[in-house]
């Protein structure tokens, strides 16, 4: 019996969800146009009025937010109310730049929370479960946004942060907690360090994992089910747009429910801009329609996406989207097809073979040329020259069945792959070169 | 008897055989033969060597994508067509060679021995000796 955090809403129809947006987006506008100079300005320039927004179908009319508009606005310009009137920050952990700090007044947190705990009620969660949220805590909103939903639903919450694998397991054990909450590489490493220390599943309660926050495989998720005894469910979000919890999968584990009822999401053509028709492939934006201290307007999120209107076994009408495919300034065009690196790792690591790889775009006569060069590792190397071939041959077809295009599989040697910085080199596009 | 021979995947660079060898070489294993395949873009240096397990652990450490094979040695006698029999034993019970070669021993002056890596190992070294040809034994070459 599927149950719900506020079914009214989740289950809510098209048409009452698309009024409620119109509404929310009208109000939304106008707020950010009179309180958020940085945006104020960019309307102008593009001249639109906040009356031109009178729907959801005029949203193509606002002009977008990117991640350096966000770096130019730091810290506070793009906050649309009085800090004074703030309660909490969290921040990006600005690895790639400028960090970016997002704003919270008590109704955004509220808000927040509550998309949580539709997240943990949505993988079968309910008062009586006991969430073990390992993700940090502080800065990050990993930890913050679980923690928040896990008491709204009622569970008791063990606020463990990451780290500290021995005390993690054992409060697993001896509290018997039924619900994880942390990245997918934590929940790997969880499962392979409760066998180290001599348990199986059947010495813990951990009946469902809610993981996020980074890029995981369809073969993840079936490795970390079975190391831990679970079932495992996605989460998305991003601390531009609250944290965690912006969608989440329920227990039909195809896709994740985006709360619709704050935030709408477009899908785009990330080179045009251009607003995409439902079920393509194209890059995910997000306007959060209630947020009232950091309320971002058409926020490209780069990661590259599919939405879909299916109906979902779960009873939740919120459009579902995939897993992101990618990002978009990773998105290549090789004869005419978008293939994004992060295809080509998935179909490695369900082969067997390392994550270590590069690949090489060229253009031969005119036409695209793709070699993906895969370190082998002891357990895939066979002594025939034959057998490597065979090999060669096999991955290459599978990476055709994943792209719709064929590249040509070189095997090399371990540590053969050069690196920067530990990470592997992944792309090397000669065509830029040549031009 | 089967042989264990270690085998190494290498680029095919200038340079990278003679680093592998003289890796060996500074691990103080001593090696009674080497065979290499190649192609134009990767190579598989193939050894018999005395202490496997010391030469495994030594290209472990130091990160090199390689395997152990169970591989047979043939003694090849001075007599014409002692080879030719040899194949024509394993030709008889379906055996397929995958490669071969050969290298002279240290103990018996003018005595060479051949490895034969083949499909099914075990077969191959029953029909042989069934057929009254020997297969030697790790401590007969070294
Ligand atoms: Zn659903």
């Amino acid at each position: 019996m599927a149950r719900y955090y506020q079914q009214d809403i989740e289950c809510a129809s098209r048409e009452q969800i698309k009024a409620l947006q119109d509404e929310r987006l009208v109000k939304q506008v106008k707020h950010v146009y009179d309180n958020v100079p940085y945006y104020r300005n960019l309307m102008d320039e593009k001249g639109v009025k906040p009356e031109d927004i009178k729907s959801t179908d005029d949203l193509h009319k606002l002009p977008f937010i990117t991640k350096a508009d966000l770096r130019e606005a730091y810290p506070t310009g793009m906050l649309a109310v009085p800090m004074k009137d703030c309660v909490e920050i969290h921040s990006t952990s600005g690895t790639t730049g400028k960090r970016v700090v997002a704003f919270y007044t008590q109704k955004d947190l509220d808000i927040w929370h509550e998309c949580c705990a539709r997240a943990i009620m949505a993988v079968g969660g309910d008062e009586n479960d006991v969430v073990q949220v390992a993700y940090g805590y502080g800065l990050f909103t990993g930890g913050a946004g679980l923690d928040g939903g896990a008491h709204k639903v009622g569970c008791l919450t063990l606020p463990m942060s990451s780290g500290n694998t021995d005390r993690q397991i054992q409060f697993m054990k001896d509290l018997e907690a039924t619900i994880l909450c942390c990245t997918p590489s934590y929940a790997a490493y969880l499962g392979e360090s409760l066998h180290e220390m001599g348990l199986t599943p059947d010495d813990i309660k951990l009946k469902a994992g809610i993981f996020g926050a980074e890029p995981w495989t369809e073969e993840m998720r079936r490795s970390i089910e079975k190391s831990l005894g679970i079932k495992a469910y996605d989460i998305y979000g991003l601390t531009e747009t609250s944290g965690p919890g912006v969608a989440y999968e329920c227990t039909a584990q195809a896709g994740m429910h985006i709360n619709e009822d704050h935030f709408i999401a477009e899908i785009i053509d990330p080179d045009t801009g251009e607003v995409l028709p439902e079920g393509s492939k194209g890059e995910l934006v997000f306007t959060s329609i209630t947020k009232e201290a950091f309320p971002l307007l058409r926020y490209r999120t780069r990661d590259i996406c599919v939405l879909s209107r299916e109906k979902c076994p779960c009873g939740r009408t919120h459009v579902k989207m995939t897993k992101p495919m990618g990002r978009s300034d990773d998105m290549m065009i090789i004869r005419g097809v978008n293939v994004f690196p992060s295809q080509i790792e998935t179909v490695l690591l369900e082969q067997g073979y390392t994550p270590n790889y590069r690949i090489e775009v060229d253009r031969v006569n005119n036409n695209d040329t793709l070699d993906v060069f895969v370190e082998l590792s002891n357990e895939m190397f066979s002594d025939t020259v034959k057998e490597i071939a065979i090999k060669e041959k096999e991955l290459a077809s599978a990476i055709k069945t994943m792209l719709g295009i064929s590249p040509k599989v070189h095997l090399v040697p371990a540590k053969s792959i050069t690196r920067s910085e530990g990470k592997a080199v992944r792309v090397i596009d000669k065509r830029k070169l040549h031009d | 008897m089967s042989i264990r021979q270690v085998s190494i995947f290498i680029e095919n660079q200038p340079g990278k055989l003679a680093e592998v060898t003289d890796f060996i070489a500074k691990q103080q294993i001593s090696l009674r033969a080497l065979s290499i395949a190649d192609t134009q873009e990767f190579g598989i240096v193939r050894i018999i060597c005395e202490d496997i397990d010391k030469a495994v652990a030594a290209l472990k450490a130091a990160e090199y994508v390689h395997t152990v094979t169970e591989v047979f040695a043939v003694e090849l006698a001075d007599e014409a067509g002692s080879l030719a029999k040899v194949l024509a034993t394993l030709a008889t019970v379906g055996i397929q060679v995958e490669y071969t070669y050969a290298f002279l021993s240290t103990k018996k002056e003018g005595s060479a021995y051949m490895i034969f890596r083949v499909d099914r190992n075990d077969d191959a070294i029953q029909a042989l000796n069934g057929a009254g040809i020997h297969t030697v034994t790790q401590q007969e070459i070294f």
